[in-house]
């Protein structure tokens, strides 16, 4: 009864739209919604997915940038109405599940090979 | 009326309409029914008595079941007295739902925190213990609990080792984020104390006013 009670809470947070299926190590272009006085206006984050945690309506992405020489990472609810969409652009081959080593590389070891298409 | 007994569910989290994330309790309150209403002249005081929870006849004692076929209810598990409100006149057998919150804003609720047992000083009250190495041996220990012939004693409330947790704790404040009168649930802002599934009183708030 108890648990039958938060999935149904948790199923009415879930989003409505489809979301494409997100690997890590994925390059990814996440359209976020932004309310700037009133106006709404949609910003993109690109980068690469390090993690992804969590299930349900609480599952979330890490997504890592580096811009301007400085290492950047957002963190993503998948299912928050703010992301307007994500889109896929690459997949990469990886071999674990948490990409966190690629925050002490930079440079050329910062890349990630390739996924067969 | 004053408030409603409920039971936590557990938590999770949902997106307001801004689309941030909110972390909630769920809490499943009510329905509780009406079973006394304690007057001035009667029982030297105004009170309303509220029951939740359907239990077996062979689980209460005589005299318990008793108030129940007074007031022609079933039996119920979970007995508590709430204040009453000015305008309240509760019968025996009023049903108490969680919709009498849809125009509250914050809530008080009280609920028995997880027993943590016997617990010493660093993790009880956070105090620092001695050193670890260099030979320290009051790797835990409380210290010094006092001074010497001046006051002679120790002082009342000296924090030492004891039983932690499995108190009861009210919650002042925590802002009512859903109420959901089908379910008959009421999500709330933040962590309530106690165990999943254990019992809690959730009131109107004391110090913050209802929504304008």
């Amino acid at each position: 009864m108890a648990t039958k009670l938060l999935e149904k809470i948790n199923k009415a947070n879930l989003r409505k739209d489809e979301l494409p299926r997100i690997k890590i190590g994925d390059n990814v272009k996440v359209s976020v919604r932004i309310k700037e006085g009133g106006k709404e206006r949609i910003q993109v984050f690109s980068g690469v997915v390090i993690a992804r945690k969590g299930g349900g309506a609480t599952e979330t992405i890490t997504v890592r940038r580096v811009s301007f020489g400085e290492g950047m990472e957002r963190v993503f609810p998948l299912h928050s109405p703010s992301i307007a969409k994500i889109v896929v652009e690459s997949s990469s081959q990886v071999r674990r599940a948490k990409l966190y080593f690629l925050r002490e590389r930079s440079g050329k070891v910062a890349r990630l090979k390739m996924a067969d298409a | 009326m004053q408030g409603i007994i409920g039971k936590k569910v557990g938590m999770t989290s949902i997106f307001d309409e801004q689309g941030r994330q909110v972390p909630v309790t769920v809490l499943e309150c009510g329905p509780c029914m009406v079973l006394q209403h304690k007057t001035i002249a009667r029982d030297g005081y105004e009170a309303v008595q509220l029951a939740f929870e359907d239990c077996r006849e062979q689980r209460m004692n005589k005299p318990e079941l008793g108030v129940f076929k007074k007031a022609g209810l079933a039996p119920k598990r979970r007995r508590f007295e709430m204040k009453l409100e000015a305008g309240d006149s509760p019968k025996p057998g009023d049903l108490i739902t969680v919709s009498m919150f849809e125009k509250v804003a914050f809530v008080d609720v009280s609920a028995y925190s997880k027993g943590k047992g016997f617990q010493g000083v660093v993790r009880r009250h956070g105090m620092r213990g001695g050193p670890i190495t260099h030979g320290g041996h009051s790797k835990r220990r409380i210290g010094s609990i006092g001074c010497r012939e001046l006051p002679g004693r120790i002082h009342k409330n000296k924090r030492m080792p004891g039983q932690m947790g499995n108190t009861r704790i009210t919650q002042q404040n925590l802002q009512i984020v859903k109420v959901m009168p089908e379910d008959n649930v009421l999500l709330v802002r933040g962590a309530v104390a106690g165990s999943a599934g254990g019992i809690v009183l959730v009131r109107k708030s004391v110090k913050k006013g209802a929504k304008e």
